[in-house]
């Protein structure tokens, strides 16, 4: 392995953590991040290459220690890794998905994630995002690609008052500073 | 103690005494007070002047449906809301508030004398006084018109305050929280639904607030109330929202609520938002929004002291505020007795209660005749007194339906009027919901929904308290088993109250011919039942004309007590009856919203994402200059000290040509193309062929429209057999991702062919001239970079600083290039790592203006810039790229059409100017013949136009007919004070060989 000589340096590492308000806001740690779409015929391979199965009901995220996979398509998953193990987990896939049809695209830079935290973290996001996101109708696992105003974001439930959000590095501050400025009246 | 505020009883916090200004002078008013009842209980009715013939107006009604009241509310210089309500703003300590419309003061208006020529400004006096001498209309009338027109004034400071808005979802939302409205909210959450109700006023209960002796299931109406709205906020599945108006409904029941959260308070925490939009999707709506009363329209009805019946009742009841001491009622509905009652037993002298029905007969009429209330019937008025305020009013016996009989003149101070009640379905019709009139209640009522919605209560004409809660219940219950919950819940309420029986009239009061004084229909545009039966006369017909060209019910309060009065007119007139004549339709706002509530956080920095590439810090610390390019900041140009935007340019250029210049291209768009049918994709996606690319290699590719007409292109990488890079201009991104994935998913999903958008995946850095390839060298592992290794327009995977690259051989500037991507997070790092290796190389950052020169020089065009959506492949000279070979792509059949190949098309050429110096304006039109008069017909226009620091001197491209063959011909380019003369040449000015990227 090639000694990594630059720095990584993220969309997001310029803000402080907006933590000791009634939501905190947290920068997510980087992962190794995959884009894959496939048919029905490399899921059950892909997940066993990957440790984690690929979820096949619609929004749904399985998790696995550092891993996660997030269905956003019926063809289509998210997949997040540890950090480090980019290239062995991309090595993996391939190997597994060797003679299915099948696109694997690292993504790993392409967008960062946070989390939104706190017993009002669904209102704060409901202030761009207009879905439901009651027990109802976003339960603790879902996740979905979905807009925060006028960006677009993967949303993810990870538990009853933690929310992931995906997003793409560019729009990144947008979104965080919209959150920032929506909690500010509950602080 | 005020003089006119009743010494116990209403609503209002004795113990909270609030000190507020009008118009400069003090007052005091109490808790729970609005400014309107505040002014009343201080004796203050005056507030206002009208529109056109700034009549004195006084407080009309209580709430939503105020015509005349309209104040600007002082924060400061920056925080001044023209067009409040004074019936709708909360009295708080300190509340400054002035009156509109009025020069010098309230009670001198000198525009008053429009008043005295109003015989001479009929409806539609604009339009048939200002339309000559034509050119008079800018000059001379429009500006005059528009120096007395409007109301209030906007402040000229930016808003300093916070506004907010969120999503929000529930199974029942209710607007309006009177009995109905609360009636509904107890069902819908005793079924278990999730409840959303919301109320315009501060307080919840609407006409409980003011229920006088009413009981409900034995309690009074008032502890009912506040023992309601305490088990609903106790709820968990209810959310209560006063002081929140639904002003919009829109489809699929999203509906827009605006919350005035600080407004009411004096010392507002700077943490809040001075109002919230919700917008709420419900499964279901009811709608409890209440009824309004109508004014009666009779001569002289306008005088500051003539009010709604029912809204001098609420004054004295829920605001202990006296709106007089002697009063005379004019009715044609039982409500006004109800008002006269109440007012009596507050110590209001009823000087005459005239009521027009010649036999009315009710509970409320025996009540009357009980207290012995002056009742005369078939009694109209027929004209009123007094300036600033009413003085007396003049009585008359109808016979035969006019006016005739004996007449007197009584004396009063306080006039209640009454038409009867008009169901508020303003929601409901914005909703698209079907009106039905109603000839008992001579009222529109919802007829049909159109949503997942349903009215109850008042709203839909059913009347008295009784059956509101009963209907209330009902509703709230049958929407909440829509919404899926919990249902078969019934409840009755066991209510005592004397109540107004339907009924009344619209149009004008039976006055005879005689009556001289106006008699208005809409009072704050100021229409009187005159205007409306001249519009007639003058041969409108359609409601919607009438409406337009009288202005009745398109001021800002949109007809709320109006529109009715109008159709009744109308029909009065025509002999039309009111349903043969229709209605206006009710648009969102249902009032006034303020452009902050929409805007919420969309302001200032926040308005739009302001997207950064990986390196723009490093730019930002080097000075560099910044542009927009869509909503990326893309360096400009990187200014050294005391250097103008031109010389930075020039240096930057140089720099290029003469050695190395550094390049942030990472805004690029990219896709990964993948799947077995990648390459046949491609072929069909762009005019090249891409089938035939070896993995290793770059093309530059062009992509049409179905049109024939360049739309993007780009560079394509092919990385293995089934994976291609493709990069796209940077506003063209999502607009090619976007047909791409049209076309795969709907023209050749048997295609294996998958799209990833890469885009923010990878920075790139381009490092051009001729000194690129020993600057990166070094820093570069795994890629043998020489010449013969790795050739113009190929592409090598390795690494860079230790990092993953796709490192690309290729040139927008004419020169030896490579652009580096590397993963976004080490842009950066490595960006920072090249500079340093080309520092011995004198290497400079550059701009996208010297990338914008340098690719000029060279002839190569930008999408966009070059083309405007007209351009063939070989308009721009690009026909070369057209695969020869192949039988099908995007816009090869439009390719086909004999007009896209006519010998007269616009060509791409160069331009240069016979006087070197000259550097051409972008967008100038060129001529062949300067002489010709004007207008000149154009040959074509300049599309690029540089100073180029390579061949000292200016330069340019344009699109010339059939430019092509003008090579060496001269044009002119006419401008307002000079004519230039430039030479056509061929586009590629710089190198046109293409030495100098093969180095």
């Amino acid at each position: 392995m090639v000694e990594i000589l630059a720095k990584r340096q993220g969309p997001l590492d310029h803000l402080a953590g907006a933590r000791g308000a009634a939501v905190e806001l947290s920068v997510a740690p980087p992962r190794a991040k995959f884009a894959l779409r496939c048919r029905a015929d490399a899921v059950a391979a892909t997940g066993r290459a990957f440790g984690i199965v690929l979820p096949h009901e619609a929004c749904r995220a399985t998790v696995m220690e550092d891993g996660a996979a997030l269905w956003l398509g019926p063809d289509e998953w998210l997949l997040f890794a540890a950090e480090g193990d980019a290239d062995a987990t991309a090595g993996q896939l391939a190997t597994a998905l060797g003679g299915t049809h099948h696109s694997l695209v690292d993504v790993s830079h392409r967008s960062c994630g946070f989390t939104v935290h706190g017993e009002l973290a669904a209102t704060v996001i409901n202030h761009g995002c207009p879905l439901d996101l009651s027990h109802a109708s976003f339960a603790v696992g879902m996740c979905t690609r979905t807009v925060f105003d006028k960006a677009e974001i993967i949303l993810w439930r990870v538990d009853k008052h933690t929310y992931h959000v995906e997003i793409e590095r560019s729009y990144a501050p947008y979104v965080w500073n919209m959150l920032v400025e929506a909690r500010e009246e509950f602080a | 103690m005020t003089a006119c505020r009743l010494s116990r009883g209403g609503r209002i916090d004795r113990n909270k005494r609030l000190r507020f200004q009008f118009d400069g002078r003090p007052y005091e008013g109490f808790g729970g007070d609005t400014l309107a009842s505040a002014l009343i209980a201080n004796g203050v009715h005056l507030v206002a002047r009208s529109f056109k013939y700034h009549r004195p107006r006084g407080i009309v009604a209580a709430g939503a449906d105020e015509p005349n009241a309209l104040v600007t509310v002082v924060r400061d210089r920056a925080r001044c809301t023209p067009n409040l309500l004074a019936t709708q703003v909360e009295l708080h300590d300190g509340l400054v508030a002035e009156s509109q419309n009025r020069w010098p003061s309230l009670a001198l208006d000198l525009s008053a004398v429009n008043g005295f020529v109003a015989p001479l400004i009929p409806a539609g006096f604009y339009y048939k006084t200002f339309m000559w001498p034509r050119a008079a209309w800018s000059r001379l009338y429009e500006p005059r018109i528009r120096a007395m027109a409007g109301l209030g004034r906007a402040p000229t400071l930016p808003d300093p305050d916070r506004y907010t808005r969120r999503y929000a979802h529930c199974d029942v939302l209710i607007v309006g929280g009177g009995p109905a409205g609360l009636a509904a909210a107890l069902a819908a959450a005793e079924g278990g639904a999730q409840v959303l109700l919301c109320d315009e006023q501060a307080e919840l209960g609407g006409t409980l607030l003011a229920a006088g002796d009413a009981t409900i299931d034995g309690k009074a109406a008032q502890s009912w109330l506040s023992e309601t709205v305490a088990a609903l906020s106790r709820r968990d599945n209810v959310t209560l929202l006063p002081r929140t108006t639904a002003f919009g409904y829109f489809p699929h029941n999203m509906l827009a609520l605006a919350e005035r959260v600080t407004g009411h308070l004096a010392d507002p925490a700077p943490n809040l938002p001075r109002e919230r939009l919700w917008q709420v999707r419900a499964k279901e709506v009811v709608i409890a929004a209440g009824a309004i009363e109508r004014p009666l329209t009779f001569p002289g009805n306008d005088r500051p002291g003539i009010m709604l019946a029912d809204a001098a009742r609420i004054y004295a009841a829920r605001y202990a505020a006296r709106p007089g001491s002697r009063a005379v009622v004019v009715t044609v509905h039982d409500g006004a007795y109800r008002a006269a009652l109440e007012l009596a037993a507050c110590g209001v002298e009823i000087a005459a209660v005239a009521d027009a029905r010649e036999h009315p007969d009710g509970p409320l009429q025996a009540a009357a005749l009980a207290a012995g209330l002056p009742i005369r019937t078939a009694t109209t008025v027929t004209g009123t007194r007094g300036r600033q305020r009413v003085s007396a009013v003049e009585l008359s016996q109808l016979t035969s339906g006019q006016s005739g009989g004996g007449s007197e003149t009584v004396a009063c101070d306080l006039v209640l009027m009454s038409a009867g009640m008009t169901p508020s379905v303003q929601l409901f019709s914005q909703s698209r919901g079907r009106l039905r009139w109603d000839d008992t209640l001579q009222a529109y009522v919802p007829g049909g929904s159109a949503e997942r919605e349903r009215s109850a209560g008042a709203c839909r004409g059913i009347p008295g308290l009784q059956a509101a809660l009963s209907d209330g219940y009902a509703q709230g219950e049958a929407a909440a088993a829509a919404a899926g919950c919990r249902t078969g819940a019934v409840r009755a309420f066991a209510v005592s109250a004397i109540e107004p029986a339907p009924g009344g009239m619209s149009g004008a009061a039976a006055v005879g011919r005689r009556a001289r004084q106006p008699a208005f229909v809409d009072f704050q545009n100021d229409v009187t039942a005159r205007d409306l039966a001249l519009a007639v006369r003058e041969g409108f017909r359609s409601v919607e004309h009438v409406k337009r060209y009288t202005t009745t019910g398109m001021a800002t309060d949109q007809g709320k007590t109006s529109n009715m009065n109008a159709l009744g007119v109308l029909s009065q007139v025509t002999g039309a009856s009111i349903p043969e004549i229709g209605l206006t339709t009710s648009r969102n706002p249902y009032t006034p919203v303020t452009f902050g509530t929409l805007a919420g956080l969309a302001r200032r920095d926040l308005f739009d994402p302001v997207r950064c590439t990986p390196m723009h810090g490093w730019a930002e610390e080097q000075g560099a200059v910044f542009e927009d390019a869509g909503s990326w900041k893309r360096a400009h140009y990187f200014p050294r000290t005391g250097e103008a935007m031109h010389d930075a340019v020039k240096r930057e250029c140089e720099a290029v040509r003469r050695s190395v210049g550094l390049f942030d291209a990472s805004t690029l768009g990219k896709i990964e193309v993948i799947g077995r049918g990648a390459a046949t994709f491609l072929d069909r996606i762009y005019v090249n062929s891409f089938s035939g690319l070896a993995p290793g290699r770059l093309r530059y590719g062009v992509m049409l429209r179905e049109s024939g007409f360049v739309m993007d292109d780009g560079v394509v990488a092919r990385l293995g057999a089934d994976r291609f890079h493709v990069t796209t201009t940077t506003g063209g991104v999502s607009r090619v991702l976007h047909m791409m994935e049209d076309y795969l998913q709907t023209e050749w999903p048997d295609l294996e062919v998958w799209l990833t958008s890469t885009t923010e995946q990878w920075a790139v850095i381009a490092v051009q001239g001729l000194n690129a390839r020993k600057v990166i060298e070094p820093l570069v592992s795994g890629i043998d970079l020489s010449p013969a290794a790795m050739p113009h327009m190929s592409v090598r995977e390795g690494r860079i600083c230790g990092v993953p690259t796709r490192l690309f051989r290729v040139s927008f500037t004419g020169e030896l290039g490579y652009e580096i991507n590397v993963p976004a997070d080490y842009g950066r790092a490595v960006w920072e790592a090249v500079y340093a290796a080309g520092s011995a190389s004198g290497i400079v950052p550059y701009g996208t203006e010297a990338m914008h020169v340098l690719r000029a020089e060279k002839g190569y065009i930008i999408v966009g810039q070059d083309t405007d959506g007209t351009a063939t492949p070989d308009d721009v000279g690009l026909g070369w790229t057209i695969g020869k070979t192949k039988t099908d792509f995007i816009g090869r059949r439009s390719l086909a059409l004999p007009a896209m190949t006519a010998p007269s098309r616009k060509q791409l050429v160069g331009l240069l100017t016979v006087n070197s110096d000259i550097v051409l304006e972008e967008g100038a039109q060129l001529v062949a013949d300067p002489r010709q008069p004007v207008p000149m017909s154009s040959v074509g226009h300049v599309t690029s136009s540089y100073w180029s620091p390579a061949l000292q001197r200016s330069i340019a491209l344009g699109m010339v007919k059939a430019g092509r063959r003008r090579v060496g011909e001269t044009l002119h380019v006419p401008m307002p004070n000079k004519t230039i003369a430039v030479n056509v040449v061929p586009s590629q000015l710089y190198d046109p060989a293409g030495v100098r990227l093969n180095g």
